[in-house]
């Protein structure tokens, strides 16, 4: 119509309402009802973790003593009392071994992605498949390591729980590991090659400490993230009321355990230390968050 | 600064005379630059009456000065291209035009932009009313993805039209008006990214009409495009003058001579702090700016001896 | 690893060229571990359910019947954990869907740059806490808390033709597909909220830019340039978090009550593939081992198959919009 009618648009207009009650209230209507809910989306993810702050502060810390976090587990799940010592050990050496495998392999594998691979067809299928093994369940490790360890070797032992939870860190590792080296500058590389260094040698002494602190953060929320696994646990590393420092023979336990464990007894006395262990179990887990966090922190402000 | 010591490079004494704009017919007629480097100047019937009034205008990105005290009218159905060397804040005013600065954080207006004597940037003005009738066209086509049709239709819908026919009229129209229909009116449900370069921003046109906007503001709208299509676009605007205020950012200065009625030119300067801002030099006739300007920077820089 | 045993002669024998191999096959090693463990999983998990397979063959799936310590005729029919599954799966994504895509909105879009820190901690917090803290706090905390509103739902919708047969009556404890998926649903948060501010934050502000320009409000310009560009990686997020829900096992195994069930109602409990697995593991033995490994083969195929399809989805999603940003 405009177009049509020039001469009705020839002169201007007069002055248009530009306040904002001239905006329909329908529309005015649903874009603050979208703003609210939008907005009320965050409350909802804030009310959950709310709870579980409180619930695990409050009736973890009613269980939480020193003695708790050293004796022995209780062979009765009626007996009030601590403690958790055993799984505490249990988490730190078993979460550690599995550290000690999967971070290695994890950060040479990211190695050959980034430096080596990059765009190639086979690196563009590790990387795929690395995304999809972060997606694998974590019981399937479990089960996996069963058939291929604790089958062969006859024995549930702590050592097969290390090696599940490095199966479930490793493509973490290479992932996270990965998106840290490509952050290193070409310069870098060039002007370690361009003083006759090899390339494992620059790899090793410049492309890798350069990238070492974004490396150990991600690292360590890997670590935080196995140390809270609970289903591979249970299917492969047994049992264990006991401190037992050999992986190897015998089983063993963990705080996840130990909370699953008890939490399906329906006893006041067995609830009670699975508060306690979810208590020390969100300690260190959260440590683990915090210290990443610290690290990759003093890292981006290196970078800068 | 030679802004204070020479009276040209305020323009605010050359819009003097027509500070009145609000009486339409029986304001002072401007006659638009007909002859010389513009082409056969649209029929300006009440044209020349400045709808919008920038007086001192400053933009700030948060501490930074982007654009230092503009002042200069925009004209009804008047074609007013704001030209100018890189960083000179040419489109960061032409944002300010209708508030897409706000959309920015950290970035303020100082000074007063009125549209029909009402302060663009007063509490009370909803920008979103504000972009409705001051619509803008962008320097990358940039149609949603989604079908021609509801590229066009996408505005109308937001207020409130909902009938198959009056929306199929109102595209109809625009994509007419944006000379567009005879290439797609068979295909109005393909894709509008399916469409050339400057099918795009022919389309992107069409989209900012169908809102019926008083004043289109359009930031390098030819920048991406190749001559034939740049010339096709510069003959829509041309013909979109006899019904629309357009405000055009060029790097161009063949364009802007080619197709606008006024020539705003600014530059960048750096002041005693150091600190950098752009500055408008000079407002004026776009026959006078290419052909005797009055500012010997604006010489320099359309004869190329800069920028 | 004894590919680096077994060429480390040629190290000195080579002198530098050697090195420069040897490291290349070193990391080349490491980074296929991904690829060995993925292809040992299948193959000697599969092996090992086989006599599942071959005792029960396709009833295992189709087959609504566990009754694994019948000491005549045990019989292995999986059909009830599948279904269980799949409710506790979809019941988590219709909460947690819109309710990460709010979140995503709220951080790209919405929030205020000093809110952005403190928001994006909440849901990293979320994304750190162990699952098995969220089934403690799950079975003993929400699911008692929770039976009256169940009540409540059950009273209002009950009584309406077909959708009521959802909303029964609820069992005595709160432990029910409702519950887990409601737990689920704020372990998958996490994950579909970062995929989505992914998408978000690469929708070219040239589309948003137009939207405004065209005088939209806010919502009006999400609805207009940012969901249409944002749709495939959506879906995509979606299936991530899809995956993650139907492998979660810790969590659900504590809250869903665990009976061998198929039942519209939501209220009333159950059991899914990967909790089944670890509650009966412990007194399990041969062809019951061999069902649930078998029951994790399944879980295995079903959530790599989304994992891929997802990651598909995910990537084509960002080419295709890094491809309009650029033309």
């Amino acid at each position: 119509m405009t177009v049509t009618t020039p001469n009705a648009a020839a002169a201007p207009r007069t002055a248009p309402d530009l306040s904002r009650h001239s905006l329909p209230l329908g529309r005015r209507f649903r874009d603050r009802f979208a703003t609210v809910l939008i907005a009320a989306a965050l409350l909802v993810a804030i009310v959950p973790l709310g709870v579980v702050v409180y619930e695990v502060i409050t009736r973890g810390g009613s269980a939480m003593s020193l003695d708790f976090l050293t004796a022995d587990i209780p062979h009765d799940y009626r007996a009030f009392g601590p403690g958790m010592g055993p799984a505490i050990t249990g988490t730190l050496l078993i979460t550690g071994l599995a550290a000690l495998i999967a971070i290695p392999l994890g950060v040479l594998g990211a190695i050959y992605l980034n430096e080596y691979g990059k765009q190639s067809p086979l690196a563009r299928f590790i990387r795929t498949m690395a995304d999809v093994m972060t997606g694998v369940p974590s019981i399937m490790m479990g089960l996996f390591i069963y058939v291929m360890w604790v089958e062969n070797v006859e024995t549930k032992s702590g050592f097969a729980g290390s090696l599940a939870l490095a199966c479930l860190m490793l493509p973490i590792v290479i992932r996270s590991s990965e998106e840290m080296l490509r952050l290193v500058p070409d310069e870098l590389r060039q002007a370690s090659a361009a003083l006759g260094a090899r390339k494992w040698r620059t790899t090793l002494t410049v492309v890798l400490p350069s990238a070492i602190s974004g490396i150990t953060s991600g690292s360590l929320l890997a670590i935080a993230r196995a140390a809270g696994e609970t289903a591979p646990i249970v299917v492969t590393v047994g049992l264990a009321f006991l401190s037992n420092p050999d992986l190897i023979n015998g089983g063993n336990t963990t705080l996840a355990a130990q909370i699953f464990r008890n939490a399906t007894q329906p006893f006041a006395a067995s609830t009670q230390r699975a508060w306690g262990a979810a208590l020390t179990l969100v300690v260190i887990v959260l440590l683990f968050t915090i210290i990443a966090r610290f690290v990759a922190s003093r890292f981006a402000t290196k970078e800068h | 600064m030679s802004q204070l010591s020479s009276p040209h490079s305020s323009p605010q004494t050359q819009v003097k005379p027509m500070s009145t704009p609000d009486q339409t017919s029986s304001a002072p007629r401007i006659s638009a630059p007909t002859a010389g480097l513009a082409q056969s100047a649209p029929p300006a019937t009440a044209a020349g009456v400045p709808v919008m009034e920038l007086s001192g205008v400053s933009v700030f990105y948060g501490k930074a000065e982007a654009v230092r005290d503009v002042s200069m009218p925009v004209r009804h159905n008047q074609i007013t291209a704001m030209i100018g060397p890189s960083g000179c804040g040419k489109s960061t005013v032409l944002r300010s035009l209708n508030r897409m600065n706000d959309l920015i954080a950290g970035a303020r207006v100082a000074g007063s932009i009125t549209y029909h004597q009402q302060d663009l940037y007063a509490s009370s003005i909803d920008p979103i009313q504000v972009r409705k009738h001051i619509g803008m066209v962008f320097q990358k086509a940039n149609p949603f993805p989604k079908s021609i049709y509801d590229n066009v239709a996408y505005g109308p819908r937001l207020n409130g039209i909902k009938k198959r026919a009056q929306l199929d009229e109102i595209v109809e129209e625009a994509l007419t008006g944006a000379a567009l229909w005879d290439e797609v009116k068979d295909k109005l449900k393909t894709s509008g990214l399916a469409l050339s370069g400057g099918q795009q921003q022919r389309l992107c046109i069409a989209r900012t009409i169908a809102v019926k906007p008083e004043v289109i503001l359009m930031d390098e709208p030819c920048s991406a495009l190749d001559p034939i299509a740049t010339s096709k676009v510069e003959d829509l605007m041309y013909r979109l003058a006899e019904n629309y205020t357009i405000v055009i950012v060029t790097h161009n200065m063949q364009q802007a001579a080619r197709v606008s009625h006024y020539t705003a030119f600014f530059t960048a300067e750096v002041d005693e702090a150091g600190e950098r801002h752009g500055r408008l030099v000079e407002f004026d006739d776009t026959q006078k700016i290419f052909t005797n300007p009055s500012q010997q920077r604006t010489e320099d820089y359309i004869t190329g001896r800069f920028g | 690893m004894t590919t680096l045993d077994h060429e480390k002669p040629e190290l000195s024998a080579k002198g530098g060229v050697g090195s420069d191999r040897l490291f290349r096959w070193a990391v080349l090693g490491a980074a296929l571990m991904v690829l060995i463990i993925l292809a040992l999983i299948l193959v000697t998990t599969a092996n090992e359910a086989m006599p599942a397979f071959s005792e029960s063959g396709l009833g295992l799936i189709t087959g609504q019947r566990w009754a694994p310590s019948d000491p005549h005729s045990p019989i292995y029919g999986a059909l009830t954990f599948i279904y269980g599954t799949a409710l506790t799966s979809v019941i988590a994504l219709i909460i947690a869907v819109p309710v990460s895509i709010g979140i995503a909105l709220f951080l790209t879009e919405l929030a205020p740059r000093w809110l952005r820190t403190p928001a994006v901690t909440v849901i990293d917090l979320l994304a750190a806490v162990p699952s098995v803290v969220f089934g403690l706090v799950g079975v003993l905390v929400i699911a008692p808390g929770i039976v009256p509103v169940y009540s409540w739902l059950h009273d209002v919708l009950g009584g309406v033709p077909l959708l009521g047969s959802l909303f029964g009556e609820p069992s005595s404890n709160g432990r029910s597909f409702a519950t887990a998926g409601l737990i689920l649903a704020i372990m998958v948060i996490p994950i579909i909220t970062s995929i989505g501010r992914e998408v978000f934050s690469t929708v070219p502000a040239a589309d948003k830019q137009a939207a405004y320009a065209l005088g939209a409000t806010r919502w009006e310009m999400i609805k207009g340039a940012v969901f249409p560009h944002s749709f495939g990686g959506l879906v995509g997020g979606t299936m991530l978090g899809l995956g993650r829900a139907m492998g979660e096992t810790i969590a659900v195994a504590l809250i869903i009550g665990a009976s061998t069930q198929i039942t519209p109602n939501v209220f009333d409990s159950g059991n899914t593939m990967a909790s089944v697995i670890v509650l009966e593991w412990g007194e399990s033995s041969g062809v019951h081992t061999a069902a649930l490994i078998a029951i994790g083969v399944l879980l295995f195929a079903m959530t790599i198959i989304i994992n891929v399809a997802a990651r598909v989805i995910v990537r084509r999603a960002e080419i295709r919009m890094k491809g309009a940003a650029s033309s």
